[in-house]
């Protein structure tokens, strides 16, 4: 188990060691360097600054320095746009709210989707199922950036009961919105994958001994059968994961919620490429931590794993 | 018991007069279990329709997609709505375009952007994967552990910071979709071929001598098809998601270039204005569009693929 540990952590540092390399040489390749405005200042004046942040060295010392000065003080550098704010400003003032309705997104899809998926299961053929299959097939279309325009055409422009964007310091009202359009597809991949992989449980041998020898039906299912019917559903986990912290980029644009999915499409569209790299790497760190806890935590789950 | 001769003699002369029995072909198996299939069926004509109206829409369209409409400027909500008489058979949008002819462009850009990504996962991802498993041992072992970093990486923002430094074009949208549709592909493609390679026909080839790579090529390659076509008509939806998914945002195709994504993204930002029809019609092709590609996708899973059910 320790060794599979180690092994899977040995992985993860290069991947984001790569990450980092790739958006600084994509950042690096981009014409024009941050300092290049309309009014070109005088070649003496540019060689300073480019001196004072270091962009006179050869680029591998600048991929050092830029590395060394994440891990040791968490730094990502100044921000090319806005003179007095630092990558970092803009992360920690975003992120928050990210996190909290990124966070009720997910809790919503895996516990709807989940007992949903087992509803349908344990009620096969009946119209739960039924409502559940039409959900999980209809939502396959309903991408968040087609949920979020049509919830605020009914709910706010129609119906008038929800606000259709911003913030508010994260009121209940402003937050049901956005979370339902981040969350409807993969609740319905989640409700899916768990009906079909709790039918097959509970078509195996071992339900029916467990039948056989009269266990309580409430026993079974959550006793016996959960676990295993689980188990495909916790794979789905990493990559939902991480397309919601993706799709997260178009609930902040289209909501104004002020997350860092805005400052990314804003800083995007200004060609602040140091924030870019910024959030791209903060991203790509979350979610091969969140990859790893997710495989970590199958391999402790399911003993048929071989280390 | 009586045989009557008569019939015994007439059965025989038809035996001897028709000809050899046909053969099912397992193509043409799986050609009948594809059109026993409803969804399927029904999916296959609404995407024929659609590609239709996206190749022959222009011939009726009465206003170009980049030609203004005076009359209607200013008064989108009140004069733009869809009407037949004036040539918006869509309705206008915001900027007095006719949405007819816009929808017939972004049509055009989201199927080909889907289209093509899924060539190149299916050209790269099946040679990739078929090196792969073929090969085996160290080899495979280092392929696929690239694989598996490059798929650990939040693509979509890695796709935009290439976009935003190589600049906004149809053709970095293509690369930057290449770059990554492959990589699910290379796996399926491994998988089914380490459980070809121990096939007597391959031994056969060994035997005889055939080079590794004219054996991927004539004796793997051909029988990983089924899979890989499934597979690719899935994939086609998903590459269609990921370019609207980066021209909502307004990161992908640029003005005057369209697609499903850039026009939802125009009319959901237009919709308090009361101009709907800019929202439901790019979103009602958007959806019929995706539907049958999985319907098709999961249609051909079970028509190749019989015991998978």
């Amino acid at each position: 188990m320790l060794s599979y540990i180690l092994r899977r952590v040995a992985i993860a540092i290069p991947t984001l060691l790569l990450l980092i390399i790739i958006s600084f040489l994509l950042m690096h390749a981009a014409p024009g360097g941050p300092f290049t405005s309309e009014r070109p200042l005088p070649p003496a004046v540019l060689a300073n600054i480019e001196a004072k942040y270091g962009l006179d060295e050869p680029i591998y010392v600048q991929i050092i320095n830029y590395i060394g000065g994440i891990i040791t003080s968490f730094d990502f550098g100044p921000s090319f746009k806005y003179k007095d704010r630092s990558v970092n400003d803009i992360i920690s003032t975003g992120f928050p709210v990210t996190l909290t309705y990124g966070f009720l997104s997910f809790a919503v899809a895996v516990i709807v989707g989940g007992a949903l998926g087992i509803a349908a299961a344990l009620k096969q053929n009946s119209w739960l199922d039924y409502f559940a299959v039409g959900i999980s097939v209809g939502a396959q279309v309903l991408p968040n950036f087609v949920m979020a325009p049509l919830l605020v055409l009914v709910f706010t422009l129609w119906l008038g009961w929800l606000p259709g964007g911003g913030w508010n310091g994260g009121q209940w009202n402003h937050l049901i919105l956005p979370v339902i359009a981040l969350s409807t597809s993969y609740m319905a991949s989640i409700a899916r994958l768990t009906r079909s992989s709790m039918l097959e449980v509970l078509h195996t041998n071992f339900i029916r001994t467990a039948m056989a020898k009269g266990l309580p039906y409430r026993v079974i299912v959550f006793k016996h059968a959960l676990k295993p019917a689980l188990l495909p559903v916790m794979s789905y986990l990493g990559p939902a994961f991480v397309s919601m912290i993706t799709g997260s980029v178009i609930i902040d644009m289209y909501f104004s919620t002020g997350g860092i999915g805005q400052s990314y499409v804003n800083s995007a569209l200004n060609r602040d490429y140091a924030v870019m790299m910024g959030i791209t790497i903060l991203i790509g760190g979350l979610t091969i931590l969140f990859n790893l806890i997710v495989d970590i935590l199958y391999a402790w789950v399911d003993p048929k794993i071989r280390y | 018991m009586m045989v009557d001769v008569q019939k015994m003699e007439q059965f025989a002369e038809n035996l001897a007069a028709q000809e050899e029995v046909k053969g099912r072909s397992l193509l043409a198996d799986a050609r009948r279990r594809f059109f026993h299939n409803k969804a399927a069926v029904v999916s296959l004509i609404v995407l024929s329709l659609v590609v239709v109206f996206s190749v022959f829409g222009r011939t009726i369209a009465v206003w170009s997609n980049e030609e203004i409409d005076w009359g209607i400027l200013g008064q989108i909500a009140e004069l733009g709505a869809p009407n037949i008489e004036n040539g918006h058979f869509f309705g206008a949008d915001q900027l007095g375009r006719d949405l007819y002819s816009r929808v017939i462009q972004g049509t055009q850009v989201s199927l080909m952007v889907g289209v093509v990504g899924a060539l190149i996962a299916v050209i790269v991802g099946t040679l990739y994967g078929a090196i792969a498993g073929y090969t085996g041992g160290k080899v495979d072992n280092v392929m696929m552990r690239f694989v598996d970093i490059i798929q650990s990486i939040p693509y979509m923002f890695v796709l935009i910071l290439l976009l935003v430094v190589f600049g906004r074009s149809l053709f970095m949208l293509f690369v930057g979709i290449g770059l990554i549709s492959w990589l699910d592909m290379s796996r399926i493609a491994r998988g089914q071929t380490l459980s070809l390679k121990n096939k007597e026909f391959v031994e056969a080839a060994i035997a005889t001598g055939v080079k590794p790579l004219t054996i991927i090529l004539r004796h793997i390659v051909p029988n990983l098809l089924g899979v890989v076509v499934v597979y690719a008509t899935l994939l086609v939806p998903q590459m269609i998601l990921t370019e609207s998914f980066i021209s909502f945002l307004g990161l992908g195709v640029q003005e005057p270039n369209t697609s499903w994504g850039a026009l939802i993204n125009e009319g959901a930002g237009n919709m308090q204005y009361g101009t709907l029809w800019q929202l439901v019609f790019p979103m009602f092709f958007f959806i019929i569009t995706l539907f049958s590609f999985f319907f098709i996708g999961d249609g051909l899973r079970d028509a190749l693929d019989p015991k998978e059910r």
